[in-house]
C-alpha cells in the first residue's frame, strides 16, 4: 500500500517483554507509516498494553528493537538514544493517551494549564500565546472554552478524556499512543469521542497506535489491525479484512463474540 | 566564653568537616542541592536546624553573629539561636547588619545591603522547588539534571489565570547562574532582587530534608516569569509608621478591632537605625516629638 520511498515512522522488530519470567509480549514486529492508524486488539491480559509501553519508550523490552524516524537525524533506536533526547521526543513528537485520564492529566491545575504545560516544557514563555493555544485546543476538542480555568476534577469522564487528548496534541506530535481511549465512557460519549479522534487523526495526519478490546473502536479508527493473544500476534492485516474475514481461530472467536444489537 | 562541656559551636569536629565539604560542593555548583548527614540538634527540625548546622560549621571565634526571624532580631527563635551560639561558641552577637560577619535568617534578607566578606545563612524548610509537581526524588533529580524546568511555569500560569497577575509572593522560584532552579526559602519575593549578584556568600541549610545549597558572591539569580508578565516585587501605598521608610518590606499590624492598622518595617534593625538618624513616620509624628 505504501510507496517504498516513504520510510516507516516507527518500526518494532521482535519486541519481547518478560516480567521476571512472566510473559508480557513475545516477538512482535510491525511498522507504522506517517498518518497511519494501527489498532491492537485482543482480550484482557493478552499483552496489548505491555506492547504499547514498550514501543512508546515507557518500558524497555527484554529483547527486540524499536526504531523511530526522527525529524532531523533519521531512524533512531529509542532505547539507544540519550535520555534527554528520548524525553524530549516523548513530550514533543509523541503523545500518550491513558485509559484513565487521571493518569495523563495534572488534576491539581486548571484545564488551560494542563494544555499549556507541554508548551511551557518546550520553552513557551509568553502567557498570552499559551492561553491562546489552550483556547484553540479546547475548541478543537469541542469543549466549552469558558471552563478553561476550572480544575479537571470538576469535569465529566468524557471531558477529561478530551482534555487529555488536547493536552497531548498541542505540541503537534507525529504519533500518538492510546491505551483504551474510550474505556469507561458511556456509549454516546464514546461515539462523540471516536468521531472527534477520527477527525483529528485525519486532519492532522497523525499516526496512531490504539490499544482496545472494543472491535467497534478498532473498526472505526484503525487502518490496520494486530490481533494479540497470550503475548503474541496471531493475525494482522487491514482492519476490514481481519474483522470481516478472520483467518486465525482466535480472531474468529473474537469477532463472533461481539453481540450485534 | 564557651560554656564547659560543649565542643566549639556545639557540633563535633568531624560533623563540621562533613558539613563544610557539603558547603564547598554547594558553592562550586551554584543552586545545586547537596545532600548531607543532618544531625539531631537541641531543637526540633523545622525550627532552623539546617541553618544552625551551617552556621556552626562556618563560625569561628572572631565572627560576629546576627540572627533574624521574619526580619526581627527580638523574636523567640532569633533570640534563642543567638543565645545558643553565644553559649556554645562564645562569639560576639550583634543586631547591626553591617557589623555582622554571619547573618542567620529566616524569612527575610536584611534591608541594609550586605557586603563582601559577609555570609548570609538561610533556614530552609523545603529545598526542592519541583516537589509540588513531582513527588518522586529520583524524578526531580533527573529533571534538574536535564534542566526540565518548563512545568515550573505551570504554577505561575495558574496564578495569572486565577488572579490576573503572578500572585506567588514568597518562596518565589529562581534560576541560579542560568542553570539550577532553586527555592530561595520562604523569603518574600520583595527580597529576590537582593540575591542577584550579591557580594555576600549565601548559604542555605535544610535540616529535616538534609540538603545544603549556595549562591556564591556575584552570581546571577533570576526570578522566573513570563515575557508578558514580568517579575515584580510587592509595593505598598503606605510608609513605615515608625520611620517613614517607603522602600523597605512592610508588615501590616492590626491595632484594634475597628479596622485600625498600621504598616511597619519588618527589618527591626533597619527601622531603629533610621529612627536614630532622625527619620519619623506618621505614627511618631501623631504621637508628638520626644516619645519615640
Amino acid at each position: 500500500m505504501q510507496p517504498d520511498a516513504v520510510p516507516p515512522l516507527l518500526s518494532a522488530r521482535g519486541v519481547t517483554k518478560f516480567y521476571d519470567g512472566i510473559l508480557g509480549c513475545r516477538d512482535v514486529s510491525f511498522e507504522i507509516w506517517p498518518g497511519e492508524v494501527l489498532g491492537v486488539v485482543g482480550e484482557s491480559g493478552s499483552g496489548k498494553t505491555t506492547l504499547l509501553h514498550c514501543i512508546s519508550a515507557r518500558l524497555e523490552p527484554t529483547a527486540g528493537t524499536v526504531e523511530y524516524m526522527t525529524r532531523h537525524d533519521g531512524p533512531a533506536d529509542i532505547y539507544r538514544i540519550s535520555e534527554p533526547a528520548r524525553r524530549l521526543l516523548m513530550r514533543t513528537d509523541w503523545g500518550f493517551v491513558h485509559q484513565n485520564p487521571r493518569e495523563g492529566l495534572r488534576m491539581g491545575v486548571s484545564a488551560g494549564a494542563n494544555i499549556g504545560e507541554r508548551l511551557m516544557a518546550v520553552g513557551a514563555r509568553h502567557y498570552g500565546n499559551i492561553r491562546h493555544a489552550a483556547t484553540d485546543w479546547l475548541d478543537k476538542v469541542e469543549m466549552d472554552t469558558g471552563r478553561m480555568d476550572d480544575l479537571p476534577i470538576t469535569f465529566s469522564g468524557g471531558m477529561q478524556q478530551r482534555l487529555q487528548i488536547a493536552r497531548n496534541l498541542v505540541t503537534a506530535p507525529r504519533i500518538v499512543f492510546m491505551d483504551e481511549p474510550t474505556g469507561g465512557l458511556d456509549v454516546s460519549v464514546q461515539a462523540r469521542l471516536l468521531d472527534l479522534l477520527r477527525g483529528l487523526v485525519s486532519d492532522l495526519g497523525l499516526a496512531a497506535v490504539i490499544v482496545t478490546h472494543d472491535l467497534a473502536v478498532a473498526r472505526l479508527l484503525s487502518h490496520r489491525l494486530l490481533v494479540m493473544r497470550r503475548g503474541e500476534v496471531v493475525e494482522s492485516g487491514l482492519t476490514d479484512q481481519v474483522l470481516d474475514d478472520p483467518q486465525h481461530p482466535y480472531s474468529q472467536l473474537l469477532v463472533s463474540s461481539v453481540i450485534h444489537p | 566564653m564557651v560554656e564547659d562541656g560543649y565542643n566549639f559551636a556545639y557540633l563535633d569536629e568531624q560533623t563540621k568537616r562533613m558539613i563544610r565539604r557539603a558547603i564547598l560542593k554547594a558553592v562550586a555548583i551554584p543552586g545545586y542541592q547537596v545532600p548531607f548527614g543532618s544531625r539531631e540538634m537541641p531543637l526540633p527540625f523545622g525550627w532552623g536546624t539546617g541553618g544552625i548546622q551551617v552556621t556552626a560549621s562556618i563560625i569561628g571565634p572572631d565572627d560576629t553573629l546576627k540572627v533574624i526571624d521574619q526580619g526581627a532580631d527580638d523574636t523567640v527563635n532569633a533570640v534563642s539561636i543567638r543565645k545558643f551560639f553565644a553559649r556554645t561558641a562564645g562569639v560576639e552577637t550583634t543586631e547591626r547588619t553591617e557589623a555582622a560577619t554571619i547573618v542567620q535568617t529566616r524569612h527575610r534578607i536584611p534591608e541594609t545591603p550586605l557586603g563582601a566578606g559577609q555570609i548570609l545563612v538561610y533556614q530552609v524548610p523545603i529545598p526542592e522547588p519541583l516537589r509540588w509537581l513531582e513527588p518522586r526524588e529520583t524524578e526531580t533529580r533527573k529533571m534538574h539534571a536535564l534542566q526540565e524546568y518548563g512545568p515550573m511555569h505551570v504554577r505561575l500560569y495558574e496564578d495569572i489565570a486565577h488572579f490576573g497577575h503572578i500572585a506567588t509572593s514568597y518562596d518565589y522560584p529562581v534560576r541560579v547562574n542560568g542553570r539550577y532552579l532553586m527555592r530561595p526559602s520562604p523569603i518574600p519575593k520583595f527580597d529576590n532582587p537582593k540575591m542577584d549578584r550579591s557580594p555576600a556568600l549565601q548559604l542555605f541549610g535544610a535540616g529535616r530534608e538534609k540538603r545544603i545549597y549556595a549562591i556564591p558572591p556575584h552570581t546571577e539569580v533570576r526570578s522566573l516569569d513570563f515575557d508578558d508578565h514580568p517579575f515584580e516585587v510587592q509595593k505598598w501605598a503606605d510608609v513605615c509608621a515608625f520611620c517613614g521608610s517607603g522602600d523597605s518590606f512592610l508588615d501590616e499590624i492590626v491595632t484594634d478591632d475597628r479596622g485600625g492598622r498600621m504598616f511597619v518595617c519588618s527589618d527591626t534593625d533597619y527601622c531603629s537605625r533610621r529612627r536614630e538618624a532622625g527619620c519619623t513616620g506618621p505614627a511618631m509624628q501623631a504621637a508628638g516629638p520626644g516619645e519615640a
